[in-house]
């Protein structure tokens, strides 16, 4: 890629996800924000972090990650199911996810 | 926040680490992060032009992946006051900054959650961009320490709050299942997109459910 032609994508990108992100508090401003509304929203973003964290838990991008992935982010949950801080979750997922690698 | 802000700067170790090797130069690198702050949809950009495409092409597919940003915004919009701190905020809306936020008690704790959240990546992605340009090859792959599976967790972690309420885990464990069978056949970062498809089976549900609700004695045949 050419200096010129990454000044092009660059500014394609960061402007289009500006946009994006904009766009959306923009909108959820001017939402007449009725318990539904909220309702629905704070919803759609439980689904999409869920997602989120299911796919990046069983894909590497677009193919399979090992089984010691979802192994790891399986315990971590664990821990947060358990009310465990942050910290002990993050702790959890990776000695699990390097452990059973190792082994 | 510390734990999250690490995690950020590895993966944007790896990212310029991938960069790097896809002959990208340290300021390209840099605006790069800066200019987006969005981890998945620089690597897929990183990607794809290391296989040669068109930058506009690799911008559109990082468009892609970014789709989702659009509700977040819509979530959080509440806790951004128009002006200043709606165009500097719309910057940092994340996966990351909107899990932590949304998970908070009250509107105030998610206020400082998402400033405090939002700026610690907003230092820690670039910084760790840097840091991997300039290591290159010598970085050791993260996946040695487990650390690829910290991102999930976390995410997964602070969605659980809102996952108490019923209606709110069934469409999450539908929407989920269809992104991971959706997922090879979509375009990267699409998958999460098509979960939304989840939140039907509510409004389903309610049309099933409704012909039972009869009330007693309302001479109704059921």
């Amino acid at each position: 890629m050419s200096a010129a032609g990454f000044v092009v994508g660059l500014t394609v990108l960061a402007l289009g996800t500006y946009a994006l992100r904009f766009g959306g508090v923009a909108a959820g401003g001017r939402m007449p924000m009725t318990d539904d509304v909220r309702g629905l929203v704070d919803r759609a973003v439980a689904v999409l972090l869920v997602a989120v964290a299911l796919t990046g838990a069983l894909f590497d991008g677009s193919s399979p990650a090992d089984a010691a992935r979802p192994a790891g982010v399986a315990a971590g949950v664990a821990a947060a199911v358990l009310r465990a801080p942050l910290v002990v979750v993050v702790v959890v997922a990776a000695v699990t996810t390097a452990a059973l690698r190792a082994a | 926040m510390l734990p999250l802000c690490l995690t950020v700067a590895l993966i944007g170790v790896s990212y310029g680490v991938s960069a790097t090797s896809a002959d990208f130069a340290l300021w390209q690198v840099v605006l790069l992060a800066v200019g987006v702050l969005g981890a998945s949809s620089e690597l897929l950009f990183v990607a794809l032009a290391a296989a040669g495409a068109h930058p506009v092409v690799a911008a559109a597919a990082g468009l892609l992946v970014n789709v989702r940003t659009t509700a977040y915004g819509m979530a959080l919009a509440p806790l951004l006051r128009p002006g200043r701190e709606r165009a500097v905020g719309a910057h940092l809306v994340n996966d990351e900054t909107t899990a932590l936020a949304t998970a908070a008690p009250t509107r105030a704790a998610g206020r400082r959650a998402f400033w405090v959240c939002g700026l610690g990546i907003a230092v820690a992605w670039p910084l760790g961009a840097v840091l991997g340009a300039g290591l290159g090859r010598v970085v050791p792959d993260p996946g040695v320490w487990g650390l690829d599976a910290v991102f999930p967790a976390v995410i997964a972690a602070l969605a659980l709050s809102a996952l108490r309420q019923r209606e709110t885990l069934a469409a999450a464990a539908v929407g989920g299942a269809v992104a991971v069978v959706a997922l090879p056949h979509l375009a990267p970062g699409l998958a999460p997109v098509a979960a939304l498809l989840g939140l039907l089976v509510v409004p389903l549900a309610g049309l099933v459910r409704r012909p039972q609700h009869r009330r007693p004695g309302s001479g109704r045949r059921p």
